[in-house]
This record gives structure tokens, C-alpha cells and sequence, in this order.
């Protein structure tokens, strides 16, 4: 846990003092990663280096897991709490294991345990401990590089982490990699982490909460679904961008959305599929499964009604399918990949566990805005479209 | 043919005084890199200090060595030591200054400030700092200074045999009073020749010296 305490820096220059942080007031709750965010200059760099106190603080309190900081001399508040910037910065005089075993060394660890917890987090981070752990850090690509820069703040186990625009330097393919390995590693490690980006996207798919700061004022703390669905101003509104609607897609998994898995086996009668259809209320089609639930094709209410015979006989393939564990952001481009409005969902083993429609996503999307606009939540049948009520 | 000649016939000569030269040189660049490293470092800290040490340590180099040589006759003689081994020691070892402090500062300035951040924010304090991450790193560069200084001062201390200090200096002002060019002629060659082995071999120390990188991929 980080709890900050109306944190100020007030910076002297020659032409008078500039406020670069003022009165911050904001809590990061234990296993949670915040980032903040803003343009440069807002004072979330500031901020952030004012908790490892590499940017002393002029006045205001700094708390991790409740302890009050300003008591501890900065090089062992330091070394408790990781530490990761943009520049990477590993000591190029020092191999990948002299990097990474650094603070367990002058922690005083013995050699046999800090040796090992470089094989641990060399594993961690997915690099090959016989490949790298003598090499130099010249010798490694940016990507790579900053793997060890996070095993390195990682060495010593410390329960909070500051990362100053850690991926802002990785090319956007590797840069994707890295953020999902890194929320891999999150999930087990459940550090809490303060996390400094300018990049609207990687705030919503890194964090549990966004901190946007605008000339030194902490101007929004929220979730990033509220942040993205109800902007507290219109420069929140402006930075977060014309297209936040969107960007709630990957917020939101194909689990949360999906309805009730409605279909028919090849060897049911195509009478049989268009009575189902009919009391579901499906305008179009209806998924066909194999013997073990796996969705294989459709069958059109068309064909239901002009031909005759068993489903398997008339269907016609699948463009698609999407897993549960995917986020809409893939639905949605599925969905316009293949001109498709509708999709069935499937579980690790390919088994069909739902469908998802992009009425029922506008929908779910919607709702928070309805909610809005009514100023009472609505009741739980509002959520549901009419038109895939699930009474089968 | 004739140098030649005088060379082989006096080598025993020639091997002493290029010994005496050499001590002369090792002992008085050794001291200033003693004191020379600290204070480049040192300075570091305050730019105002930076530029006045710099400053004074430039003024010194430009006084000529036969002036320094001349001004310190009078002020060792208190201690008995107006020429000789002393006075041509402490002459190279204030020439020596200027090179290796601004070689030093330089190099501790010039580390990388993610370097120095990351450092600080893994919680190393301000000695491991300089120890583990900014000497090794500035090690190729202080390493240039001591080289300069090393090879500058071969030459001046062939001046210091005016004073007494012997080295091969003897050989060339012997040359010159005798009005004897072969004395002069191998003198010359031989601190030539001294300077080029000497900076040869700083330059292999310098390389083993430096820390190893690896290759950029």
C-alpha cells in the first residue's frame, strides 16, 4: 500500500519558484498497479520520484504498508522499494547477473542465494538463464534489457515498485509483449505499483486505477472504466481522447458480455433448429455443434424454413470464434475482420459456452451512460436485449 | 654511425640514466595520480570549485619548466633540496595536475545520468556509487590523462638535469656545453624513443584496465 500524503515540490528556479506537484493526496491499495498520467510537465514524474525521495519532497508524507517513510534514510528506503526508468540504466561495466544480484548484495545477501534468485527472476522475466546471465548488457536488445531492468527491481522482493515510463522506449510489438508479461508476473507477484506513462492505452491495460495529473494538480483518480466512461472535466475528457468508448473494449472481457450458448446438433432436424430459433427470438441464424460442443458452422432461418433434413446437412461454416477470455477490443475487430455481428464463444477446450452480439456490447457498453442520463440504476432485464431473450 | 657507436659504447651509461629517467617519471606521475583522481572527483561536486582548481591547475602548465625549475631553487633551499631529485619531482608532479584532474573530472561528469538514477534508486549511497559504477566507467578516460601526462613529462624532465636531477637530460646538456651532436643526437632519441614505448604500453594497461562491455549487438 502507497498513501500519499498532500505531497508538494515546489522547484526554484531563476524565475521564481514553480509548483511542480501541489498537495497530492491519493492511495494505491496493496496489489494494485495506478498509473499516472498526463502530458509532460504535469508533475506525475515528480510525483512519483517523490516516493523513493530521488526528487526530495518540500513538504507532504509519504506511508508504505502504513509506515511513515520520512523517518528511514533514503538508501534503505530505496533499496525496499523497486525501481524502473525509461533509460533502462543497467551498468554496462556489470554482466546480467551482476545487474540483477546488485541490491541483494548490498542488502548483504550470501552468494549462494542472491546466485540463485537470478536463475528465478531470469526465469520470471522468459530469458534463458544459460544465455544471459554472463553476457553484458550491450549485448542484449532494448526489449531484453528492460526485462532485466524489472528483474532487477524485483531482486530483492520489495512489496512496492515505482516504474517511470518503463516501456516507453521498446518498439510498439515488443513493448506489447513486455506489458502482457509483465501483468503475468503482476498476477502472482500482486505487488503494489506506481507506474508513470503519458500513453493513454497502456494506462488502461496496465492499471486497477488512473491518476491524471494536468500542472501539477492530481485532477482524477478512478478506475479506468470510469475514468474512460465519465471524464471528470473536459481536459480529462480531451486527453483521454474522442474515441474512450472504444478504448472501454479492452476493459471488459467476452465472460462479462456473452449470452447463453443457444444451438443445435447436426443431427436435429432443421424444423427442430427453427423452432428454437423462433423461441429465442434469432432473426438469422443458429450456431451447429459437434457431439462435444464445439461450434463448427450455422445454419440460416432461411434454410430452416425453404429446405428439409437434418442441420449437419445444410450448415454453412464458421468465420470465427472467439475465446472467453479475450476482451471486446478482439470481438469488435473479429467482427469487422469478417463482417459478422454475431459470435460464439468458447472455452480453453473449444467447447461453444456463449455467443456474443454487437447489440449485446453496445449494450453492456451503454449501460454506465444510461445510468447517467436516468440518474437510477436500471434493473437487471434493461441489460439484456429483447431480441436474445433467454427463456430456451 | 657515429651515434651509433657512442650508443654502443656507452650503454651502461645510457641504461642508468634511462632507469634514473624513468623513477624520476613513475614517482612523480604516481604521486599526482595519487592526488589528482581525488581531487577530479572531488570537484565534481561544486562547478564554482570545478572551474577555479581547473583554472589554477591550467596556469601552472604554462609556467616554462626551466622558469618552475628556477623558482623552486630558492624556496627548497629552506629544506636543504634547491635542486636535485626533489625540485624536478614536484615540478612533474604539478605539470601532471591538469591532465589527470580534468581527465577525471570529465569522465565522472559525463556517466550517464540514467546511470547515476538508476543507482541511486536501487539505493546504493553516494561511495558505492562512485566505487562499483562511476570509476569503472570513467577508468578509459582518467586512464588517457595519466597517459598524457606520463609522455608530456618524459620531455620535461630531460630538462631537469639542469638542476641536478640527472636522467637522460644529462646526455643532451652535456651535448650541448661539449658542442657534442652525437651526446645531444642520442639523448634525444632515447627520451623519443622512451616516450613512444611508454605510451605504448600505458595505452595496453589503459585497455585491461577498462571494464569489460561486451560487444554491441
Amino acid at each position: 500500500m502507497i498513501k500519499i500524503n498532500n505531497l508538494t515540490k515546489i522547484f526554484k528556479t531563476p524565475n521564481g519558484p514553480v509548483t511542480a506537484a501541489n498537495n497530492i493526496q491519493m492511495e494505491v491499495p496493496e496489489g494494485e498497479i495506478c498509473v499516472l498520467l498526463g502530458p509532460s510537465g504535469c508533475g506525475k514524474t515528480t510525483t512519483l520520484k517523490m516516493i523513493n525521495r530521488i526528487v526530495p519532497p518540500t513538504s507532504g508524507k509519504v506511508f508504505i504498508n502504513g509506515e511513515d517513510t520520512s523517518g528511514l534514510d533514503t538508501v534503505s528506503l530505496r533499496r525496499n522499494i523497486g525501481y524502473v526508468i525509461q533509460q533502462i540504466g543497467l551498468f554496462p561495466n556489470m554482466t546480467i547477473e551482476e545487474n540483477i544480484v546488485l541490491v541483494p548484495k548490498l542488502l548483504g545477501w550470501e552468494s549462494a542465494r542472491y546466485k540463485k534468485r537470478a536463475l528465478e527472476l531470469l526465469d520470471m522475466v522468459a530469458l534463458d538463464p544459460s544465455v544471459f546471465l554472463k553476457r553484458y548488457p550491450k549485448e542484449l536488445s532494448g526489449g531484453q534489457q528492460q526485462r532485466i531492468g524489472v528483474a532487477r527491481a524485483l531482486a530483492a522482493d520489495p512489496p512496492v515498485m515505482l516504474m517511470d515510463e518503463p516501456f516507453g522506449a521498446i518498439d510498439p510489438i515488443n513493448r506489447e509483449i513486455i506489458q502482457d508479461e509483465f501483468l503475468k508476473m503482476q498476477k502472482v507477484l500482486n505487488k503494489t505499483i506506481m507506474f508513470v506513462s503519458h500513453d493513454i492505452d497502456e494506462a488502461v491495460k496496465m492499471s486497477n486505477r488512473i491518476a491524471i495529473f494536468k500542472a501539477g494538480e492530481l485532477i482524477q483518480y478512478d478506475t479506468p472504466d470510469n475514468i474512460l466512461a465519465h471524464p471528470k472535466d473536459e481536459f480529462v475528457k480531451n486527453f483521454v481522447g474522442d474515441d474512450r468508448a472504444l478504448k472501454r473494449l479492452r476493459l471488459v472481457n467476452v465472460a462479462q458480455v456473452m449470452e447463453p450458448p443457444i444451438h443445435v446438433l447436426q443431427t436435429d432436424s432443421l424444423s427442430d433448429a427453427f423452432q428454437k430459433m423462433q423461441a429465442c427470438g434469432y432473426f438469422h441464424a443458429i450456431t451447429l455443434v459437434n457431439k462435444s460442443t464445439q461450434p463448427i458452422g450455422f445454419v440460416t432461418k432461411e434454410a430452416t424454413q425453404t429446405r428439409q433434413g437434418q442441420c449437419g446437412e445444410h450448415y454453412i461454416g464458421l468465420k470465427s470464434v472467439i475465446s472467453i477470455n479475450d476482451d471486446l477490443r478482439k470481438v469488435a475487430s473479429k467482427m469487422f475482420t469478417h463482417d459478422i455481428t454475431w459470435m460464439p464463444c468458447v472455452d480453453d477446450e473449444g467447447r461453444m459456452v456463449g455467443q456474443i452480439t454487437q447489440k449485446g456490447i453496445t449494450h453492456y457498453l451503454g449501460a454506465t451512460y444510461r445510468r447517467d442520463s436516468y440518474q437510477n440504476p436500471p434493473n437487471e432485464s434493461e441489460h439484456i436485449d429483447p431480441s436474445n431473450t433467454t427463456s430456451c | 654511425m657515429e651515434i651509433l657507436n657512442f650508443l654502443i659504447q656507452n650503454h651502461d651509461l645510457l641504461l642508468k640514466l634511462t632507469i634514473e629517467h624513468i623513477s624520476l617519471v613513475a614517482v612523480a606521475v604516481g604521486l599526482a595520480t595519487l592526488t589528482g583522481v581525488p581531487i577530479g572527483i572531488a570537484i565534481t561536486q561544486n562547478e564554482r570549485v570545478a572551474n577555479i582548481v581547473l583554472y589554477t591547475a591550467s596556469i601552472i602548465i604554462t609556467i616554462p619548466s626551466i622558469a618552475l625549475f628556477g623558482l623552486m631553487i630558492p624556496i627548497l633551499s629552506v629544506i636543504g633540496h634547491g635542486i636535485g631529485y626533489l625540485p624536478a619531482v614536484i615540478a612533474v608532479l604539478l605539470y601532471s595536475q591538469l591532465p589527470i584532474i580534468r581527465n577525471t573530472y570529465t569522465a565522472i561528469n559525463n556517466v550517464d545520468p540514467a546511470l547515476r538514477e538508476a543507482a541511486r534508486g536501487i539505493g546504493m549511497s553516494p561511495m558505492q556509487r562512485l566505487r562499483m559504477v562511476e570509476i569503472p566507467l570513467a577508468i578509459p578516460v582518467i586512464m588517457a590523462g595519466i597517459r598524457i601526462a606520463v609522455v608530456m613529462n618524459i620531455g620535461v624532465m630531460a630538462i631537469a638535469s639542469y638542476i641536478g636531477a640527472g636522467g637522460l637530460g644529462v646526455l643532451i646538456s652535456r651535448g650541448i656545453t661539449q658542442s657534442d651532436p652525437r651526446q645531444l643526437v642520442a639523448g634525444a632519441i632515447a627520451v623519443s624513443i622512451l616516450a613512444i614505448i611508454a605510451d605504448y604500453s600505458l595505452m595496453h594497461l589503459q585497455k585491461k584496465l577498462t571494464p569489460r562491455e561486451g560487444t554491441q549487438q
